[in-house]
């Protein structure tokens, strides 16, 4: 409980009516208004919708053809620690990684950099959850359906796929909510031009906390709790199935 | 029709599949019968096409299967899992190989219709997979392998997930079924019982070669070599020399009665082997020593249980499961307890002392293993 305690806080004091971030004065919106009314945290909140949403389909297509891969096709243990390391990388390892790269392929940063970045971390996530999935699905329908006369483009698309959708849904809303909130990846890729909304909000802070930012974490703590528990629901529903058929 | 010939396959140090040579014929109804681990299973999958053997070749009506994918083979295969299509219906499962087939709609509803007409699962076409119960699950498998009119039908132990009462009826279902579509069937089981009842012709597997090919009843009679004689069905198996004719010399019993098998010749090392229902067995009375109440065996209780011929032993335990008793008798030389089967119940009690014999023509002569 302990551990809520400061986003209670958080909650609470972004419908303060004071200037005050510490004093409770009074319930208001005026902060969510002054949120929507300023060009910066808007144009964050539109960058960080675009890296977020890019980057899920991205990682979620990339990832999942990560996992079916490494399950299918291959026995090799050092290929699957590989493709789960950007998930335990520190962040920071990551992103100077990607600017040095960046810098070599000479790409100059902006939204599409910060995009690929975050890509490239969250995929790690997508193959982590959709191979869970896969170790528990039978292979032998895969079988079935090769024996029943489809090609493996048929099989995967009718079988496998179905088979491996709450696990390919809940490793995009994983890369979702990542994506949403990921500051140290996107402040060293995304360039000096664009900021996303948790750089927005770090620039914010260097001037004080202000009721303002709290109501954008509020903002933020929605967005992510939202598809953290869609997550938890679809991947819990597509359990079920398989365990009712033994 | 099914030329396999010399299929041999490895996982590293283990060979699954040494040399395996087997002919198959149009509508004939085949088991491979084997303990698990011997292979069947891996030859299965290598005809199927989800394994690919190191050596050999296998045909289809003289066509090369090796080279061609498992979706371009006219052979279906129930898996022993039944990998039915969970989020698909029962028709929808039924129709999927249809569809592959690009066959009109029409055509394709009209067929999954016949086949679960055939199988008796008209009324469950809307449900899915688990709301099935083990045996409607089983047809539902059976009836997607069979609408495709495959040329050759491979069932992975088609029948180990049923339970008993279940299993007597879809193993009359198999029957009836194989003689109306005429399709040839291939089955894997360990089970042997269930292969003999099924099969027209058994090839028993013993660590990835092939023991014997044989009808069930040959099989059953006449087995060629110590696994055979010991896995199919109940046997007592008596060790030593192949003597003159018709008999077996052995150290600790004398002289055996069995009629040799062909590649048996005097003096080789040889094995007896005689069915627990082929023996007769006699009480003897403690003082006398005289034969005093014969047990009906299937009448081999006839000249030669009389008098001093015979084996002596104790009665151990007796066990009775309704049509026949079960009565273990301990063979001071004999390692195994000697296994005697007799109709009905019986009078004999543990303890009792007994005489055990054959005729010569009851009993088998078989080499021993190399």
């Amino acid at each position: 409980m302990f551990l809520y305690a400061p986003i209670v806080v958080l909650v609470v004091m972004s419908f303060n009516s004071g200037r005050s971030a510490y004093t409770f004065e009074g319930f208001s919106l005026e902060w969510y208004g002054e949120l929507a009314g300023d060009e910066r945290v808007m144009g964050g909140l539109v960058n960080t919708l675009i890296v977020a949403g890019g980057s899920t389909v991205i990682a979620t297509v990339l990832g999942t053809m990560l996992a079916v891969g490494l399950a299918r096709h291959s026995r090799s243990k050092v290929l699957d620690a590989l493709a789960f390391m950007p998930a335990v990388l520190p962040d920071l390892v990551l992103a100077i990684g990607l600017l040095l790269f960046y810098g070599l392929i000479q790409l100059t940063l902006g939204l599409y950099s910060a995009v690929l970045a975050h890509a490239l971390f969250s995929m790690a996530f997508v193959a982590a959850v959709v191979r869970t999935r896969l170790s528990g699905a039978d292979s032998s329908l895969e079988e079935a359906s090769r024996d029943l006369g489809a090609g493996p483009v048929t099989t995967f698309m009718r079988i496998t796929l179905p088979q491996l959708a709450p696990g390919v849904i809940a490793g995009a809303l994983l890369a979702f909510t990542l994506s949403l909130d990921e500051f140290v990846i996107a402040y060293f890729t995304i360039g000096n031009t664009e900021q996303t909304l948790p750089i927005v909000i770090y620039s914010m802070i260097r001037f004080g906390v202000t009721p303002k930012i709290n109501a954008l974490a509020a903002i933020l703590l929605l967005v992510s709790f939202t598809a953290v528990i869609a997550g938890q629901r679809l991947t819990k529903i597509g359990e079920r199935v398989p365990r009712a058929q033994d | 029709m099914l030329k396999i010939d010399g299929i041999t396959r490895r996982f590293g140090d283990v060979t699954a599949l040494d040399d395996v040579t087997l002919e198959i014929e149009q509508g004939e109804f085949f088991a491979l019968l084997g303990p698990s681990g011997c292979g069947k299973t891996t030859l299965l999958r290598i005809i199927a096409g989800f394994e690919t053997p190191d050596a050999g070749t296998v045909t289809l009506d003289g066509e090369d299967l090796l080279s061609r994918q498992p979706n371009r083979r006219p052979i279906s295969l129930m898996f022993q899992s039944y990998a039915l299509f969970p989020h698909m219906t029962v028709a929808k499962n039924v129709a999927y190989g249809l569809e592959q087939e690009k066959l009109p709609r029409a055509e394709i509803k009209q067929r999954v219709g016949e086949v679960l007409e055939t199988v008796g699962l008209s009324e469950l076409a809307g449900r899915k997979p688990h709301q099935l119960s083990g045996g409607q699950r089983q047809r539902v498998a059976l009836a997607r392998s069979i609408v495709k009119r495959p040329r050759l039908l491979l069932l992975d132990e088609p029948l180990s997930a049923l339970d008993k009462k279940v299993r007597a009826d879809m193993q009359l279902e198999l029957k009836r079924l194989q003689n109306e579509v005429g399709i040839t069937f291939v089955v894997v089981t360990h089970d042997q019982e269930e292969a003999m009842s099924l099969a027209d012709r058994i090839a028993v597997f013993d660590r990835g070669r092939v023991c014997q090919v044989d009808e069930p009843v040959a099989l059953y009679d006449r087995p060629r070599s110590r696994f055979v004689a010991d896995f199919v069905g109940a046997n007592n198996l008596f060790e030593g020399t192949a003597g003159a004719k018709d008999e077996l010399e052995t150290e600790d019993f004398g002289v055996l009665p069995g009629t040799p098998a062909e590649d048996v010749k005097q003096g080789d090392k040889a094995l007896l082997a005689v069915r627990p229902e082929k023996i007769g067995l006699s009480q003897v009375s403690e003082d006398s020593e005289t034969t005093e109440a014969a047990e009906g065996a299937e009448g081999t209780e006839s000249s030669e249980v009389t008098g001093e011929t015979g084996l002596k032993g104790t009665v151990v335990d007796v066990s009775f499961y309704g049509g026949v008793s079960h009565i273990s008798v301990d063979v001071p030389g004999q390692p195994r307890h000697v296994l005697v089967a007799v109709q009905g119940a019986s009078e004999v009690k543990p303890g009792a002392e007994v005489r055990l014999a054959w005729q010569a023509e009851e009993a088998v002569i078989i080499p021993v293993d190399q």
